[in-house]
């Protein structure tokens, strides 16, 4: 073969990876995202007429037994029905061997986009436990996510907070990873720690000093031995639900002195009104006095 | 599954390279040879400064150096992949030719290939390159692909081969579909499917041919994404 221009070689890689939808019902219209772990594109289901998000896998994963575990995933993934988890319409397999998953596509903005705006750290924490929620019901199920990430987090148009990327990713993202992932391992518990450092990065932006309650939260989501996490995402979202309520969290062993504290703070009106009630007592006897 | 692109019960070449069987050795090594020794060439010429007749004769030398099976003893492809291991052996004996200074001319050539070739392309290709596995990685890239291409003339029908070489192999694509539909006389839905076949085609072929020269499945992967780059 005569020799190839460094733009012809160009072009022959990105004629390769373009995938041929040619013999599906879908149409690819542009490409939304890519990754280590494939790219996403919008898409048009020709049958039902609607829009799609299509994820074509790595061309690396076609065939042998990564094929197998990925149509193992998908169909546990197809049974996750959940408000926060973007559904899984379809999946198959293009002629050059590559797996590809058909989902719903969501309008709206990452959770990367929206920590940018300002937020207290009640908000932050409301939106981590609506996070945590569809990522609790699949640990219920059995399903692992493995690659949480706020990239992977969209708020849609009506404030839906919606989980994406479901199982069909391996290997994880480095700074969201968990240490044991490194070594292949994933369970539940590793979705906490990526749930604690996304928790971490909601609440640095709210610019406000954590409480060391809520700080014992995180670390206790984010240790490094997994048998000193939380071994569920319900569990995370519990202990974040009841430091909102000002209730004890298992994170966090009270000493008597925190548990005044704790109350004095959740109960300040009531200390309060009790407090002027008392100095007008005493004002009153004062004066009664003289 | 159209997983058939993958040949996984075919013997690797690498594996092949060790046979205790000289025929299957020699014949495995024209693969590698075939796909390696333009960018070995090169980077000899360009990393390293080398004259051509100096070139010739050190991508000769590794050529013999590879059918070695105590050379190929040393590879490891849980440590790196058979395209690093080959740039590594080689920039190794590179050092030691510039140790003994003197340079030997060898007889007897390793492989029939016509390194003007290769000077020739030297003269059309930018020189530019970050580090020298980038370099070799480029030049192993375009040979690769190239022997694809070469397998697709051969393989396909003379039409998609055509639209093929039009759209996609031509130094610089300005042609669209309309005018390679009338070019051929055929619908643009043609050239559209025929491109399609064709690219599909390339693909497969080219999968093969990493899938030949890897030695574990870890390693495809990693040189499937060398190939197509890392977003695929």
């Amino acid at each position: 073969m005569s020799w190839l221009s460094d733009d012809t070689v160009a072009r022959l890689q990105n004629a390769a990876a373009q995938p041929d939808f040619s013999d599906t019902r879908y149409e690819i219209t542009r490409a939304l995202a890519r990754g280590g772990m494939g790219v996403v594109y919008e898409g048009v289901d020709r049958d039902l007429r609607r829009s799609v998000a299509i994820k074509v896998l790595p061309i690396e994963f076609a065939g042998g037994d990564a094929a197998v575990r990925l149509r193992r995933e998908a169909e546990l993934i197809a049974g996750l029905e959940h408000p926060g988890i973007v559904p899984l319409h379809d999946m198959g397999v293009l002629a050059d061997g590559r797996a590809f998953y058909v989902m719903k596509l969501v309008r709206g903005k990452t959770l990367a986009e929206m920590m940018q705006s300002p937020h207290t750290i009640a908000e932050a924490l409301r939106l981590c436990i609506r996070i945590c929620e569809p990522v609790a019901f699949a640990h219920a199920r059995g399903v692992v996510h493995s690659d949480l990430k706020p990239a992977n987090v969209m708020i849609g148009e009506f404030g839906e907070v919606l989980v994406m990327d479901w199982g069909v990713s391996v290997a994880g993202t480095p700074g969201y990873m968990a240490p044991e992932q490194e070594s292949g391992s994933r369970g539940p518990v590793t979705d906490v720690f990526a749930l604690g450092v996304i928790l971490r990065q909601i609440l640095a932006g709210s610019g406000e000093s954590l409480p060391r309650r809520l700080r014992a939260i995180l670390t206790k989501a984010t240790a490094s031995s997994p048998g000193d996490r939380y071994s569920s995402a319900r569990l995370l979202a519990d202990d974040l639900l009841r430091f909102l309520d000002g209730q004890p969290v298992t994170a966090y062993p009270e000493t008597i002195l925190d548990a005044l504290l704790r109350w004095g703070n959740r109960n300040r009106a009531l200390i309060g009104i009790v407090s002027a009630y008392l100095v007008m007592r005493m004002v009153v006897l004062l004066m009664a006095h003289r | 599954m159209p997983g058939s692109l993958f040949p996984t019960t075919r013997r690797s070449v690498v594996e092949a390279l060790s046979s205790e069987d000289r025929i299957e050795r020699e014949r495995a090594f024209d693969s590698v040879a075939a796909i390696y020794w333009k960018p070995l060439y090169k980077y000899a010429r360009i990393v390293h400064r080398r004259d051509s007749a100096d070139a010739e004769d050190l991508t000769q030398q590794i050529m013999l150096q590879a059918l070695k099976r105590d050379t190929l003893a040393a590879y490891d492809s849980q440590r790196a992949s058979f395209r690093t291991f080959l740039r590594t052996i080689f920039d190794r004996l590179i050092a030691n030719e510039d140790k003994r200074a003197a340079c030997v001319k060898r007889g007897g050539a390793a492989t029939q290939v016509d390194f003007s070739v290769a000077e020739e392309e030297l003269a059309r290709e930018n020189e530019n390159h970050d580090t020298p596995d980038e370099y070799f990685r480029r030049q192993w890239v375009r040979t690769l692909f190239g022997t694809a291409a070469a397998q697709c003339r051969e393989t396909l029908d003379p039409l998609s081969f055509a639209i093929f070489e039009a759209y996609d192999l031509a130094p610089e694509s300005d042609v669209s579909y309309a005018q390679l539909a009338r070019r051929h006389a055929v619908t643009e839905m043609t050239v559209t499917n025929r491109l399609a076949a064709a690219r599909r085609r390339f693909r497969e072929i080219a999968l093969e041919l990493v899938r030949e020269s890897t030695a574990s499945d870890r390693e495809f992967e990693n040189e499937v994404r060398a190939l197509f780059g890392i977003d695929v």
